[in-house]
């Protein structure tokens, strides 16, 4: 069923026809329009007994599906930024305990300073608990990537988060193709749990696991996820022939072929970047875009046949690993590694900035002329920044710092003297 | 060696021996057909209370559901006593997750058996006075809120004995443990400080909240027999002596309990909605210096010289309880 929608709304339809049997809800901008619908389906009985639980907490939220997966229930929710950080230590648990756990990450950025836009650090933060990290492009995807996601957590008992970006993707009204739940039936069988607490054949979950076997379990989590590397292709095969249209994916091309630097990047940018990519091969610059679709497991193997022949690579992240630069750029220079080309790191819309096709188109024409500074953040003020750190050097008690670049900047009231 | 004479009660008594009793009134532990639900072999201590408590409640708790019962286990000495494989000690479903989430998981595995139809089992969520007064209140109190249909049973031995006797909001006043250690004016833990978990219990108005004892071991055994029939979220906090983090004798550990109990210093009651419908009477009060002369970790106040404002302190404390809770009988 063709309908215009917002994302988050579009997400709540679908998740009612994947069945879940408990889902667990705690507010946090912006995933929370998806769990509000959810309510009401669950009040209405429109997904069978499904059991709708307000939690007092994010942590809560994630150990009360951690109980109901273990008791063989098909289980969800969603969060977002500190959400996600707040449930840490349940998400590394869900995923050594081996349970396929569907979550959305509405991607918000993490504060201090607090910050309710859209980019990656959440769940980047989260990137090595264990959790397959689906990233969806525009909320087709988003939709269809929570349909193969639980065939895939269920597949291979391993919890799955599905990552859309907040407010570009949850908030935005687009139209999306709904299929109907007897479709969706026929591609997602019903949960077959690995384990389960089960007062007729008891068993012990979770007990302590000393020097001598912790690694052989840690390897096996591993396993999991290189068995996914080769799952996903197959699951995303299956998902076209029955839904007639592609939907995820390991890592998807666009315009690649003969391209000389290939712009790679996760999430809702790529839309933007497709654009520069048609601007720039219209004035024949060979290039071309990669998505990232599963970024855990990371695709090394597939990525590394796309860049095949590519003399240049930037990697376009909405995250930043402090001290270090990117994050999703280190995994590339990984997969790159004994091949000698350039990979560029870019900073971009951190905190919900938007990343525009001038700036884009500028970042690719500097890489070429290896003008970029390494990282390069886009369209950082550096203005703002010169004066702050000039006024820190004669200030001992400079004050905070976020509250005196809104000054500089004049986004904020004027000091209150 | 000393050699310490072995009294042997009769019917009528508070002790366990009830072979004489009628079948009905027997404790579930004493019937051939008991479950073992925590098995033997586990990795206690001697003289542990808390695997003494936890193998009469869920041996009670197994009875009083059929053998229908899914047990969630916060991380604590229980959990990593009685689990490492390939010798787990439980004999039912069991699961570990976190150390403060496990009113939370047991609040899933409800809501699953609920998805599921399956109204029968009955789902216990268990941990320590750290898992459940400090580290796991917020889960705890999530679960009592929202009236889930789960029995969280705490082993109250009242500081982290598991990470090697630091202070818990449950810890005592007055007492030493290895964050509140008795050095220049500092008495061991504070006058003042920390938390009533029953109390807060009841404040959530949940149908059922109890005390017990291992000193009264039918009682506790009555008790969770009765949580077991009771719909909704149910509370019941069990005073477990712990010989290494108290200082006192392996063999005293039901001695010790009792005297907890008999100094007014552990009211045992029963709540039902926020009132108190019950409580043990003291049959025969005694002094808490009793209580606190057996355990190293009040040896501080004992002297010579004695502390006798921190023990007036204790004693009023015990003396409250006894007015509050009406235990002169």
């Amino acid at each position: 069923m063709n309908v215009q929608m917002e994302g988050s709304q579009a997400v709540a339809e679908i998740l009612a026809r994947c069945r879940p049997e408990v889902i667990a809800a705690y507010p946090i901008s912006p995933q929370t329009h998806i769990v509000e619908r959810l309510s009401v389906k669950v009040a209405r009985g429109e997904i069978g007994r499904c059991q709708f639980v307000n939690v007092e907490s994010e942590f809560a939220a994630l150990s009360v599906l951690i109980g109901a997966s273990a008791s063989g229930a098909r289980t969800y929710t969603a969060t977002s930024s500190q959400g996600l950080l707040f449930m840490a230590e349940a998400v590394y648990n869900a995923a050594g305990l081996g349970l396929p756990i569907v979550m959305t990450i509405a991607n918000r950025a993490v504060g201090a300073p607090i910050n309710i836009w859209n980019d990656h650090s959440d769940s980047m933060a989260l990137r090595d608990a264990g959790w397959i990290q689906l990233f969806a492009e525009h909320n087709q995807e988003a939709i269809d990537l929570h349909i193969q996601a639980f065939r895939l957590a269920e597949a291979l008992s391993c919890p799955v988060m599905v990552c859309m970006d907040g407010y570009v993707l949850t908030h935005a009204s687009e139209p999306v193709d709904l299929p109907d739940a007897a479709h969706v039936d026929a591609y997602l069988p019903p949960y077959q749990p690995v384990q389960l607490l089960d007062p007729n054949d008891p068993v012990s979950i979770g007990a302590m696991v000393g020097p001598d076997a912790f690694a052989e379990v840690k390897y096996l989590a591993h396993h999991q996820h290189l068995r996914a590397l080769d799952l996903i292709p197959e699951l995303t095969q299956a998902f076209e022939q029955h839904f007639h249209r592609q939907s995820g994916g390991l890592c998807s091309p666009y315009r690649m072929e003969g391209a000389d630097i290939a712009v790679i990047a996760m999430g809702s940018v790529i839309g933007t970047i497709k654009d520069v990519v048609d601007e720039l091969r219209r004035a024949s610059i060979p290039v071309g875009c990669i998505k990232i679709g599963c970024y855990r497991p990371f695709p090394m193997l597939r990525l590394r046949g796309l860049l095949e022949g590519v003399s240049r690579v930037i990697v376009v992240e909405k995250d930043l690993a402090v001290g270090v630069g990117g994050i999703v750029s280190a995994d590339v220079q990984l997969t790159l590694s004994g091949r000698q080309i350039p990979v560029h790191t870019v900073i971009a819309g951190l905190g919900g900035r938007s990343i525009s096709t001038s700036s884009l188109k500028q970042m690719i024409v500097e890489a070429r002329a290896e003008r970029l500074t390494e990282p390069y953040f886009l369209d950082l003020n550096k203005t703002v920044i010169e004066q702050e750190l000039a006024r820190r050097r004669d200030i001992r008690r400079a004050g905070p710092v976020a509250e005196h670049i809104l000054r500089t900047m004049n986004v904020m009231g004027t000091k209150v003297s | 060696m000393s050699t310490e004479r072995i009294k042997f009660y009769q019917t009528g008594t508070f002790t366990a021996g009830n072979r004489l009793l009628d079948e009905a009134t027997r404790t579930v532990q004493s019937r051939v057909d008991r479950t073992n639900s925590l098995n033997s072999g586990h990795r206690a201590c001697q003289g542990c209370g808390e695997a003494l408590g936890a193998r009469y409640a869920l041996d009670a708790a197994m009875r009083a559901s059929r053998n229908q019962l899914i047990a969630v286990n916060a991380t604590g000495c229980l959990e990593v006593f009685s689990s490492p494989y390939p010798e787990s000690s439980w004999q039912i479903p069991w699961m570990h997750s976190l150390f403060g989430n496990a009113p939370a998981v047991a609040s899933g595995v409800a809501a699953a058996l609920r998805a599921k139809g399956r109204d029968e089992v009955t789902v216990i969520a268990q941990g320590g006075d750290g898992a459940t007064v400090d580290i796991g209140f917020g889960c705890l109190s999530g679960m009592f809120e929202r009236n889930d249909d789960v029995l969280y049973l705490c082993y109250d031995n009242e500081a982290y004995m598991n990470t090697g006797i630091q202070r818990s909001g449950s810890t005592p006043p007055f007492a030493r443990t290895n964050t509140t250690q008795v050095v220049a004016d500092h008495p061991g833990n504070p006058v003042g400080t920390g938390k009533n978990l029953p109390r807060i219990a009841m404040a959530h108005g949940i149908p059922y909240v109890a005390t017990a004892s291992v000193a009264d071991l039918h009682d506790l055994e009555r008790k969770v027999t009765t949580a077991i029939g009771v719909q909704g979220a149910r509370y019941l906090h069990i005073h477990v002596p712990c010989p290494l983090g108290w200082g006192s004798d392996p063999a005293h550990t039901m001695k010790v309990a009792r005297l907890a109990v008999e100094s007014g210093l552990f009211p045992l009651f029963e709540a039902e909605c926020g009132t108190v419908v019950r409580s043990t009477p003291i049959r025969r009060k005694v002094p808490v210096e009793r209580y606190l002369e057996l355990q190293t970790r009040f040896k501080h106040l004992l002297g010579p010289p004695q502390d006798t404002n921190a023990i007036a302190a204790i004693q009023a404390i015990a003396d409250a309880n006894i007015v509050t809770y009406g235990l002169w009988g």
